[in-house]
């Protein structure tokens, strides 16, 4: 275990010093980070300059999910996005094999590759998105509120990562996928608007198949302190089942790889 | 010019032999062009109960799945070659070839369309079914001009994407700039939501702007949205823009070919 923290401080380093390296990119992501955040912001004032309240939920509450959306959009694109674009280019090239070789669980090397430090603005976008909400509110959730909201935040990351494993999967029978991380990104736009918006099938897929609904919807219920115990319970077991089924599917596919160089 | 002629039928072959190998990578693109359901769902809760301006839930029916088609003919992917072939050096391959890269990359685009038209069948299908014709335009010039903005609105975004693309030559990777472009579309062009909904000060500017003859002045006309006066007033404007991003295209593939040296080739 120490081992692996230790190795995760050094790859976390080593993604450091890679970004440092294209500085004018950093200023520009930055910049862009910032962008996104507050542009993320027209759809829902459109929505919301037509209603009152959609499905439910009140201008705030929708910020609140906003918020959300924001924060995970930093961690998938900070943490979890450029390791896949690496783990799928290892895939197609055959390199994957170096990784292999190392004394470490592969797992645990392809997902921690590369970071990008400067997502971490989009966090910081969310919890301004937060601010604005509670304060249109005129109320600041409960300490109870906010333990809850993060322990659907660690839940969600791994939904996410479990995701993503999943879908680095596929890219051992479909060689060829340089836009899965487009097609995970597209997707995952969707989280950016209250679950119980969707009706009939779209719902049961974003509740089951791709849980957006656990990943932005329950943290900003837990926040709000509207979430229902059970339901907390529910996306805590979603979420172990979830990350054991792509631990399962990771294994077997590996064995699936077959090096494709030489 | 003639020998480039000569190769384009061969180079569209290949386009299409392309495009059905790599079906599971089509297929991952289609997907990921599913928005249009996503708020099409969303929309139809805003107007469950009263209609937002024009639009009820069968106009937006009409709009969403109108938009689905539109950009599953219209689409194009010739950024993220551009990029990857002048980081990775081997757009040196490209240009050992007697024709214009940029011919080579559009026929590829172009010979995947069958593969995109029998995608976006079911949809038609789908809205024909449950709309009815009734729901689109009746007016038999714009639906004979709806295949030309579709036209149009593709050689913009395949335009756009590769003077975008070019800058790739200045500053090794233009994906951020990309993305930029990325972020207007989805608002200015209608994709997440008509026009029409907009504060009047956004909509005045989305409708000077490209973006939205990529997506939502096809998507308009065919619902019956826009008369025909100002269709054929739109169109026109929709293809100086193809005009002016062509030029742009051929300006900055010069001056950039100029710069590229071919890292590790």
């Amino acid at each position: 275990m120490r081992r692996y923290l230790t190795l995760l401080g050094i790859q976390v380093r080593a993604s450091l010093a890679v970004a440092m390296q294209y500085r004018v990119d950093f200023l520009v992501q930055g910049g862009l980070a910032l962008f996104w955040t507050s542009w993320s912001l027209v759809p829902i004032l459109v929505v919301y300059g037509q209603r009152t309240s959609i499905a439910g939920w009140s201008f705030e509450e929708a910020l609140v999910v906003i918020g959300w959306f924001t924060v995970m959009k930093g961690v998938l694109e900070g943490a979890v996005n450029p390791s896949l674009t690496a783990v799928v280019e290892h895939i197609r090239k055959g390199t994957l094999d170096f990784v292999l070789l190392k004394p470490a669980d592969a797992q645990f090397l392809v997902s921690t590759a590369k970071f990008a430090p400067w997502r971490t603005l989009d966090v910081v976008g969310g919890l301004a998105i937060f601010a604005v909400a509670f304060h249109r509110m005129g109320r600041w959730p409960s300490p109870g509120a906010i333990l809850g909201a993060l322990v659907m935040l660690v839940c969600a990351t791994l939904i996410l990562y479990a995701l993503w494993i999943l879908v680095v999967s596929s890219a051992f029978f479909v060689v060829k996928v340089d836009n899965l991380s487009f097609l995970l990104l597209s997707i995952f736009d969707a989280a950016r608007w209250p679950a119980d918006v969707f009706r009939g099938i779209l719902r049961v897929v974003f509740t089951v198949v791709v849980p957006l609904a656990l990943m932005t919807t329950y943290p900003a219920r837990a926040l709000l302190g509207t979430l229902a115990p059970a339901h907390g319970a529910l996306v805590l077991l979603g979420a172990l089942a979830f990350s054991a089924v792509a631990r399962f599917v990771w294994l077997r596919s590996i064995g699936h790889y077959t090096s494709a160089s030489s | 010019m003639r020998r480039t002629l000569r190769a384009i039928p061969t180079l569209l072959r290949v386009g299409l032999a392309e495009a059905v190998a790599y079906r599971a990578e089509m297929l991952v693109w289609l997907l990921s062009t599913t928005m249009p359901l996503v708020m099409l769902a969303l929309m139809s809760a805003v107007a469950r109960e009263a209609p937002v301006g024009r639009f009820g839930q069968a106009e937006f029916a009409a709009y969403y799945l109108a938009a689905l088609v539109v950009r599953l003919n219209a689409g194009a992917w010739v950024i993220w070659e551009v990029n990857f072939e002048i980081r990775q050096g081997t757009l040196a391959f490209r240009l050992l070839r007697p024709i214009h890269p940029l011919v080579s990359y559009a026929c590829a685009n172009v010979g995947a369309m069958p593969l995109r038209l029998i995608a976006s069948v079911p949809v038609i299908i789908l809205a024909l079914a449950t709309l009815g014709v009734g729901r689109f335009t009746h007016d038999p010039l714009l639906l004979a001009l709806f295949p030309l903005t579709v036209v149009g609105a593709w050689l913009i975004t395949f335009l756009a994407m590769a003077v975008i693309g070019a800058l790739a030559f200045a500053i090794d990777s233009s994906s951020s700039v990309f993305e930029l472009w990325l972020g207007l579309y989805g608002v200015f062009s209608g994709y997440l939501i008509p026009l029409e909904l907009f504060p009047r000060w956004l909509e005045v500017t989305a409708k000077l702007l490209p973006f939205r003859f990529m997506l939502s002045f096809p998507v308009e006309m065919i619902i019956g949205l826009t008369p025909r006066p100002a269709a054929l007033r739109e169109l026109a404007l929709q293809w100086t823009y193809v005009v002016v991003l062509a030029l742009a295209a051929r300006i900055t593939w010069r001056a950039g070919l100029r710069r590229f040296a071919a890292f590790g080739g």
